[in-house]
Order: C-alpha cells, then sequence, then structure tokens
C-alpha cells in the first residue's frame, strides 16, 4: 500500500492529450449558465461547462475574472444568482450538504490551523468528515511517509515552509477521498519547482480517481491540465485541451493563449 | 459527535497555546480582586471614630480601649448627646460614630443584652461597610471574652447605620460588578473574536464547505470560553469570600444559577456580534464600544441607576449586567434566595432566548 503513488503513473506530464482515452463521460462537475451578481456587478456571466471524471480541469483567469466567485457557488459557500450546477450528482442550490460531503477544497488563502501541529490539523479535518480514529491513525502515517513529512508530524503548522504548507493544504483537502477537489490558486507565491512537486501530488490524486478543478496565473500549470477554460469579465471565453487552444490561436504556448484574450477584458481589478 | 470532540479539542488548543491571552483572562479577575482589596485595606486604616457614651463604666471603657488600639482605629473624640453627630460628621472629624445606648452596662449585667449603634459616613460606601465590619468584629470578640469570664450569656448587638447613603449604593458593589464585567468580556468579546478570527484567517470558508454542521461549530466555539468563564467565576469567588471578606449571604446555588444564566446571555451576545462583523478588530470594538462602556456606566457597577437620567434609566434596562449585577448583589449581599430576584432572571431568560434565535438565525451557513 505504500509509496506506490511515485510510479504508478508514467510522469507528472502525463496530461498532454493522455485523458482522450477515458470514454465513460461520467459527468463530476456541470454547470449550466451559472450566474452571480453582487449589486448591478455581474461577477460571474452565464458560464457552462461539464468536467469529467477524473479530469484535471483549469480555471484561468485575470485578476477579478469572477474564478473565486464561481468556486464557491460550485462548492456551495455562495448561492447563484441565476443557472444550475450540479456536482459529484447534487444539485449545488437544492442539495449542498451533500456536495459538501463529495468535495474537497483548497481556499486563495491558506486556511489551515497555524496554532495546530501537522498531525493536529489532519486529525481535525478527518474527524470532521467523519472518519473513524484507525482511519485517520492510518492515512495520516501514509502521509507523512508519502510527503516526507515524518519530521514535521510534530510542528506547528506556522512553522512550515509555504511550499510545505501548500502540500499539506492540499493533502488535507483530498484525505476524505472526496470525489471532486476544488483547488483556488494552489500554488501561490511559490518557484516553478515547488510548484512541479504539488502537481505531483495533483496527479497523483487524479490517479484515485479524484477529479481535480484548478485555478491558476501560472501558464505552465495550464499546460499541465487535460483542458482549461480562460475566463474573462466573468464569461468563459475558450475552452478547450491546451494543445488545441494553441491550435487555434496559433500560439508556441499558454501564456500567448492568455494574452491574447485577457486584452479583451475591461474589468480593472486589483 | 466525534465531529463535535474534535473541534472542542481544536478550540481548546486555541486558548492553551495562546499563552498571553490566557493569562490575561485568567488574571484579569484575580488582579482587579486584589486591586480593589488592597484599595479597601489602606481605606480603614486609622478610620477616626468618635465615641458617644453616657455612662463611664468599665466595660463601655474596655470596648472602647479594644478598638482604639486596633490598627484600623483611632479614637478622636468623646461626645456627649446625639445632637452632636450630625457636626462630627459635617465637619469630617470623624468617620464612625459609635452609640452606647443608655445604661450600656447596666441593661448588660441585667439582662444579658445591650446595643451599640454604629453610625457611619457611607459617602464611600465601600469603606463604610468594611469599617463598621471591623467594629462588629471587635464587639463580638469582646464579647466572646465577657463570656469566657462569666457564665452568663451576653450579647451586644451593634445596630449599623449608613448616613447619607442608607441604601449603600455602591457598597460591595465591586464583586458583582466585576463578575458582570468579567463574564461578558470573556463570552461576548472573546467567543465573537475568536469566531471572527477564523472568517478573517480564511478558515471559516473550509468550515463552511465541510459537512461540519453550524450548530457544532458553534458549540465548540462556546464550550471552552464557558469552561473559561466558569473558572474565574470561582476564582473572584474564592477572593471574594477569603480576601475581601464579602460572604456569599444568599444561597449559592441561586448564585450560581443565575450566573450560568449570565454566561449563557453573553455567549449569545458574542455569537450574535460575530454574524455582524467580518474583522478581529471591529468585533474587539463593537464589543469595547457596545458591551464594555453600557456594562461600565450603565449596570449600575459604578454609577448608581437611580440617580441616572429617566432615558439612561431605560437604556440601562437593555443590558444584561445591570440585570445580573442585582441579582448577584441580591443573592450575595443582602442574602436572599432565588424567589427576590425572580424578575432578574425572567429578564435575562427573555434575553437569552431573543439573543441566541437572532444569532442562529443570523449565523451564514454559506459566505456571501
Ligand atoms: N462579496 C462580493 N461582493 C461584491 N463584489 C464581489 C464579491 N466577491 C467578489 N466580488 C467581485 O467580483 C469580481 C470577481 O472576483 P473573484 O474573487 O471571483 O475574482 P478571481 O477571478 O478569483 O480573482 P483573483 O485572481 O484575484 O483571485 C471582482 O471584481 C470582485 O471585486
Ligand atoms: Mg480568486
Amino acid at each position: 500500500m505504500k509509496l506506490i503513488f511515485f510510479t504508478c503513473q508514467n510522469s507528472p506530464f502525463r496530461g498532454l492529450g493522455g485523458r482522450d482515452t477515458i470514454n465513460n463521460m461520467e459527468k463530476v462537475i456541470v454547470a449550466e449558465s451559472l450566474t452571480k451578481r453582487f449589486g448591478h456587478f455581474t461577477a460571474v456571466d452565464h458560464i457552462s461547462f461539464e468536467v469529467e471524471k477524473g479530469e484535471i480541469f483549469g480555471f484561468l483567469g485575470a485578476n477579478g475574472a469572477g474564478k473565486t466567485t464561481a468556486m464557491r457557488m460550485l462548492c456551495g459557500l455562495s448561492k447563484q444568482t441565476s443557472g444550475k450546477g450540479v456536482v459529484a450528482g447534487f444539485d449545488i442550490a437544492s442539495q449542498p450538504e451533500l456536495v459538501k460531503r463529495n468535495i474537497g477544497y483548497m481556499s486563495q488563502k491558506f486556511s489551515l490551523y497555524g496554532d495546530l501541529k501537522v498531525w493536529e490539523n489532519i486529525e481535525l479535518f478527518g474527524g470532521i468528515y467523519g472518519m473513524t480514529d484507525e482511519q485517520i491513525k492510518l492515512k495520516t502515517d501514509e502521509l507523512m511517509i508519502k510527503l516526507n513529512f515524518e519530521e514535521e508530524r510534530n510542528k506547528l503548522v506556522s512553522s512550515l515552509p509555504l511550499g510545505f504548507k501548500q502540500k499539506l493544504a492540499f493533502s488535507v483537502a483530498i484525505f476524505h477521498n472526496p470525489r471532486v477537489v476544488f483547488l483556488d490558486e494552489p500554488t501561490g507565491g511559490v518557484d516553478p519547482i515547488t510548484r512541479r512537486k504539488f502537481w505531483e501530488l495533483i496527479y497523483d490524486a487524479t490517479a484515485h480517481g479524484i477529479t481535480v478543478f484548478v485555478t491558476t496565473h501560472y501558464m505552465d500549470e495550464a499546460e499541465y491540465c487535460d483542458r482549461v477554460s480562460i475566463m474573462v469579465d466573468g464569461r468563459i471565453e475558450a475552452l478547450d485541451s491546451p494543445a488545441n487552444l494553441k491550435k487555434q490561436y496559433q500560439a508556441k504556448n499558454m501564456d500567448e493563449v492568455f494574452q491574447q484574450l485577457a486584452r479583451k477584458a475591461k474589468r480593472v481589478d486589483s | 459527535m466525534k465531529q463535535l470532540l474534535s473541534f472542542i479539542r481544536k478550540e481548546f488548543h486555541h486558548i492553551l497555546r495562546d499563552r498571553t491571552t490566557m493569562m490575561i483572562l485568567i488574571l484579569m479577575p484575580i488582579i482587579q480582586i486584589i486591586l480593589f482589596g488592597f484599595a479597601l485595606t489602606t481605606e480603614v486604616k486609622n478610620t477616626k471614630v468618635a465615641v458617644l457614651a453616657t455612662t463611664d463604666d468599665e466595660v463601655t471603657n474596655r470596648i472602647i480601649e479594644k478598638i482604639n488600639s486596633s490598627s484600623y482605629f483611632d479614637v478622636v473624640a468623646n461626645i456627649h448627646s446625639n445632637d452632636e453627630i450630625q457636626a462630627i460628621f459635617r465637619d469630617a472629624k470623624a468617620k464612625l460614630v459609635i452609640v452606647f445606648e443608655d445604661h450600656f452596662s447596666e441593661n448588660l449585667r441585667h439582662n444579658g443584652k445591650a446595643h451599640i449603634q454604629l453610625i457611619a459616613d457611607a459617602t464611600d460606601p465601600n469603606a463604610a461597610t468594611s469599617f463598621t465590619f471591623y467594629v462588629s468584629n471587635i464587639i463580638a470578640s469582646y464579647q466572646q471574652e465577657l463570656m469566657g469570664t462569666t457564665k452568663n450569656p451576653y450579647q451586644i448587638t451593634p445596630e449599623v447605620k449608613m448616613l447619607y447613603n442608607p441604601q449603600m449604593v455602591g457598597a460591595f458593589n465591586f464583586v458583582p460588578g466585576v463578575l458582570g464585567m468579567i463574564m461578558l468580556l470573556i463570552c461576548a468579546m472573546m467567543t465573537s473574536i475568536a469566531i471572527v478570527r477564523e472568517k478573517e484567517m480564511g478558515t471559516m470558508e473550509i468550515l463552511l464547505v465541510s459537512p461540519m454542521k453550524p450548530i457544532y461549530t458553534i458549540l465548540s466555539k462556546i464550550t471552552p470560553y464557558f469552561v473559561l468563564s466558569a473558572f474565574n467565576f470561582a476564582t473572584i469567588m474564592l477572593l471574594s469570600v477569603f480576601v475581601l471578606k464579602v460572604p456569599v449571604a444568599g444561597s449559592f446555588l441561586s448564585l450560581v444559577f443565575v450566573s450560568l444564566l449570565y454566561i449563557f446571555v453573553s455567549l449569545a451576545l458574542g455569537l450574535l456580534i460575530s454574524t455582524l462583523t467580518s474583522s478581529q478588530l471591529a468585533a474587539m470594538l463593537i464589543s469595547g464600544m457596545g458591551l464594555m462602556i453600557p456594562v461600565m456606566l450603565l449596570s449600575g457597577m459604578i454609577f448608581p441607576i437611580e440617580n441616572m437620567p429617566v432615558i439612561l434609566q431605560w437604556i440601562s434596562d437593555i443590558v444584561p449586567a445591570r440585570w445580573y449585577i442585582s441579582a448577584v448583589k441580591t443573592i450575595m449581599i443582602q442574602g436572599l434566595g432565588i424567589s427576590s430576584v425572580l424578575k432578574e432572571v425572567a429578564v435575562l431568560s427573555f434575553m437569552s432566548i431573543v439573543l441566541v434565535t437572532v444569532s442562529l438565525k443570523k449565523f451564514k451557513v454559506r459566505l456571501e
């Protein structure tokens, strides 16, 4: 049961097109004209998309494009103004409790408890998701080995470097084996090597059947996704695999694609 | 249940690991009470006493001598009629006049009973309460002495009369006041800050996307502060009884009951504040301005409510501490039971129901 994780996937960069072979088409996230208004301001404007089981779905957009707002609606944190959303088979408006039980969430702000130790954070969230003590203990041991965290186990989370914290937050978000995990800029503020390590964890999670919905500002990360959507001013302007997008926009890389689309943005956000 | 327990444990970790705050919370009541106790002893030292005795006999002299030799008192004047008492107080010659009834020693010898009147200047009611208490003690110990020498049952009854402030407004207000304040501070202020901190840190978001029931979140937030308040209640009681010598004259159980009710009201207030704010600073300001100041000024802790303008009296009606402090005074100082504070209990219960209902309704399950 140990350490098969790193070997079970051919490489962390398997994402480029490898997903096309899966055809069971189980929809884990469905958004239909999902809209959120704050007063007269439309933060998310009729977005529609579907995400399949095991997919890594990248959700790109400039600052203020509405990524976090869209994600919050899908997680049941915020109620949509109109439109429909189904996550893990449950309606986000009418069955938020069932949605919550089947998802994991890593927010844009780092959000574990800094004054709790590493294992205490894990135990807490395991407990919140109704796992038994044995399950928690077993999985914690496994996780500590996998993350090479045995020495940090007893340290306060606030004392860890940012890269460690992010890995831990992700591991906690998927600790209860959710069907889908929502990651809001999970790797903000760390260097490319640390980001790559983080993405190894993401691939590992998809290998275990967890669907990943991730927002990012880093275009290198966009390349790792199976499909990406690019949001401009609350609307989805493009949605396809990175390879197809590059072809369509005749771009060398995702950064060029993004620049072409983002130029259209009218919204100015700090 | 497991959810709740892991969460309560977490809350205790937060508090226990924040040493500074915890020390403040635990030491604050102790410091307040001790400061008061200190102020009280300096107040009483060398209190000037005048004596009114119509006869010059051995018993009277013995008592006067005992009082004079105590470090608390200096007998500075002997007066000979009731008319002089006013003048003594007016000219601030003495703070206390001890009046031996006519035929004091005769009454004691023949009937085994005699009366002494202690007339105190109660403009400083705390001091007045303590020095009359000390004089009564000195008299009681003399009575013991007398009974030791003869077999006769002697009874000297000191009768205390407070001038200028007959209802003793403010007397021993301090202990009820500190109680009313500390509980509110810990329950309302600390609970609201603890909840708002999670909003500020972003952890509230994680809790809201989890299947954690909001009621569990609330329960686990308030449990540690409930425990802390109960602990503080116990400390204040012990200090009050053993250091300040303010005993619980009435039923202790009633006092505990009223206190628990008050803690509940305070917790509900804290919840309400937490639903209204999203930063710790705002929570602190609201509890500071919105709770502390009314408690200090309008609860009767410092300024007697009877002397306030009518409008302030009305406002004071909605300050929970006002009702709690009044109930504690009734039970602790006047020595009455729960049946005498039914009104206070009813008001506090009503407040807690309203507050809990409103704050539970307002506690957001979603962010928005
Ligand atoms: N509660 C709110 N009330 C009013 N406006 C809001 C609220 N939340 C978000 N907005 C606005 O909605 C827009 C989209 O915000 P959102 O946080 O979803 O952007 P984002 O794409 O996640 O940006 P970033 O990359 O900076 O995280 C912004 O203009 C923001 O100011
Ligand atoms: Mg965002």
